[in-house]
């Protein structure tokens, strides 16, 4: 199980971006983490993975345990030869290097296995074995979304987290790839999935988390989630009251905090 | 036609001695975004690390010139741990004067070894005489400058199938595009920079004995001569390896040609250059062509989304 307990970053030591949110992520489950823009998703993904020094950004308080080990600050090449390989949002391949070079790149901390590894990518997303040659910037954007995915599950993850996979891709291609998601997950593979595209996200997700501002407002299994009527109405545009248009005003905002501590 | 094919091999070879440097600067700008004005002063360091174990201590010559060169690679791996690691995310410009601070220790501490007297670097091939040199239709070819030219297609051939094959060498690639993507893959991108500081330093140490070596010496003005890489990557493109070396080459060739022409071409412009124009010459010809090209020959154009 991958555990974040009271999770509190801070970027640039003044802005506060998480205020101490909580969640896990049950081994062989699909787990979704919703929320708007600028609500701390990425920034919950790069505290797991490490990649907050990039940005300059520093975990102040809580703790981030993968099968009850400590993983909170470690190095980027610690957690993932843990088992935790995350997609970036914006898929950031190589766009310079080869379809294959990017899934050698994926397999940097297993070197030994990657033809195996390959072999069993290729079966996932038979399109990339066609073109495993070519420069991988030229690919369509459903196809380096595909190549994403292949490449962090080169280094034979337990835990895969995605960032947004569905951005900017049309619908028939989101389709496809959530139909992905759930056949790399029946193979054995965590997934935590990072969405604004709800429907989808909840469709294929066990249980949702719901963040706002950097607080975790809800969570509940996804079924319930998506019966929720303020889910309904702000994240799957679903208007209940039929044509009639409400004030902001109006809108229930979440206090609610979900902590282990305190 | 002999002084030409002359002058075209001198330069040639002088350009493939400059490619080593260049490359090592390219290397360092691509992975790290800074141009390392520190890098010349590697290159003299390198010579000097030779000239005091084969010279000063009597170590036979092939030994020092090893130590010697892998020595220069570990000083560089040592800037890079000491100096510039703590430097990462800082902006470029800090990082760029910090570099010049490193250049100038790095040259104060030699340039107080060297003193007033040349250095001689000794001698590589005793039984050769003094340098030799074959003769081959009039052209005079020395065999420094032939070992010149031979290392720099070895070492640009070694690099090319590094960069191609090696887990490393991809790494280094993907890096040099993305550090966070390549973060997020596992590659520890600080051992990747300290790699690209090692091939850099050990590419400054062969270059190092080139421009020093033979019936050239170390004196405290040899750092201009490996100073003379950097219009060579400009006019290449600081981010591009084969424009290196060809940028190099139109460096090395500028000054040859430069060099036997010189009176021909002060007899048709009817004004004297005056002695020493070939080392003025390739500044020149980066003037000219950044006029044209302002990213260089085989430079990225930098197109950055607002």
């Amino acid at each position: 199980m991958l555990a974040v307990k009271n999770l509190e970053v801070v970027y640039q030591d003044v802005i506060l971006v998480l205020r101490g949110i909580s969640f896990e992520i049950p081994k062989g489950e699909i787990v979704s983490l919703l929320g708007s823009n600028g609500s701390g998703k990425t920034t919950a993904l790069r505290a797991i993975t490490g990649l907050l020094d990039t940005q300059n950004g520093d975990i102040t308080k809580g703790q981030i345990t993968v099968e009850d080990q400590d993983i909170t600050n470690a190095e980027p090449s610690k957690i993932v030869n843990l088992g935790i390989a995350q997609v970036l949002e914006g898929r950031r391949i190589f766009s310079e290097l080869t379809v294959n070079e990017n899934l050698r790149l994926g397999g940097f901390t297993n070197d030994g296995s990657v033809p195996e590894n390959t072999e069993r990518v290729f079966e996932l997303f038979p399109i990339l074995k066609k073109r495993a040659k070519n420069i991988s910037g030229y690919l369509s954007g459903g196809e380096q979304q595909m190549l994403a995915i292949g490449r962090a599950l080169m280094s034979d993850p337990k835990y895969l987290l995605l960032d947004e996979p569905s951005l900017g891709l049309a619908p028939k291609l989101v389709e496809q790839i959530s139909e992905l998601i759930v056949e790399i997950n029946s193979q054995g593979v965590t997934v935590l999935l990072v969405e604004q595209n709800a429907n989808m996200a909840l469709k294929i997700s066990s249980h949702g988390y719901i963040m706002e501002t950097g607080n975790v407002v809800m969570d509940n299994p996804s079924e319930k989630l998506m019966k929720d009527k303020d889910v309904q109405e702000f994240y799957l545009g679903l208007n209940t009251e039929g044509t009639d248009r409400k004030s902001f005003k109006d809108v229930k905002h979440y206090k609610r905090k979900k902590r282990w501590l305190s | 036609m002999t002084i030409f094919l002359q002058a075209t091999f001198e330069g040639l070879s002088l350009g493939s001695v400059y490619s080593l440097v260049a490359i090592g600067l390219v290397l360092v700008y691509k992975a790290t975004d800074v141009l390392s004005f520190a890098h010349p002063a590697l290159v003299v360091v390198g010579a000097g690390l030779i000239s005091a174990l084969a010279v000063d201590r009597g170590v036979p010559f092939w030994l020092a010139f090893i130590i010697g060169i892998i020595a220069t690679g570990l000083i560089g791996l040592i800037v890079e741990r000491t100096f510039l690691r703590p430097m990462v995310g800082e902006p470029v410009f800090s990082v760029a004067i910090l570099t010049i601070g490193i250049d100038i220790l790095l040259r104060t501490i030699l340039n107080n070894w060297i003193g007033l007297n040349p250095r001689y670097l000794g001698d590589p091939f005793p039984s050769f005489g003094n340098f030799g040199s074959l003769e081959l239709n009039g052209v005079t070819l020395k065999y420094l400058e032939l070992a010149a030219l031979f290392t720099a297609i070895i070492m640009i051939s070694l690099l090319t199938v590094f960069f191609k094959k090696s887990k490393y060498g991809v790494a280094m690639m993907a890096t040099s595009y993305d550090q966070e993507a390549a973060l997020a893959q596992g590659i520890n991108v600080g051992r990747i920079f300290g790699l690209v500081w090692l091939i850099a330093g050990i590419l400054a140490g062969f270059a190092g004995f080139f421009i020093t070596g033979g019936f050239n010496t170390l004196t405290q003005a040899s750092f201009v001569s490996a100073l003379r890489a950097l219009p060579a990557v400009v006019i290449g493109g600081l981010d591009s390896i084969p424009g290196a070396v060809v940028g190099s080459l139109i460096i090395g060739l500028t000054q040859g040609y430069v060099a036997y022409y010189q009176i021909n071409i002060e007899n048709f412009l009817g004004i004297p250059l005056g002695s020493g124009f070939s080392l003025i010459a390739p500044y020149l010809i980066m003037f000219f062509i950044l006029l044209i090209r302002p990213d260089g020959l085989f430079g990225r154009e930098e197109v950055e989304r607002v």
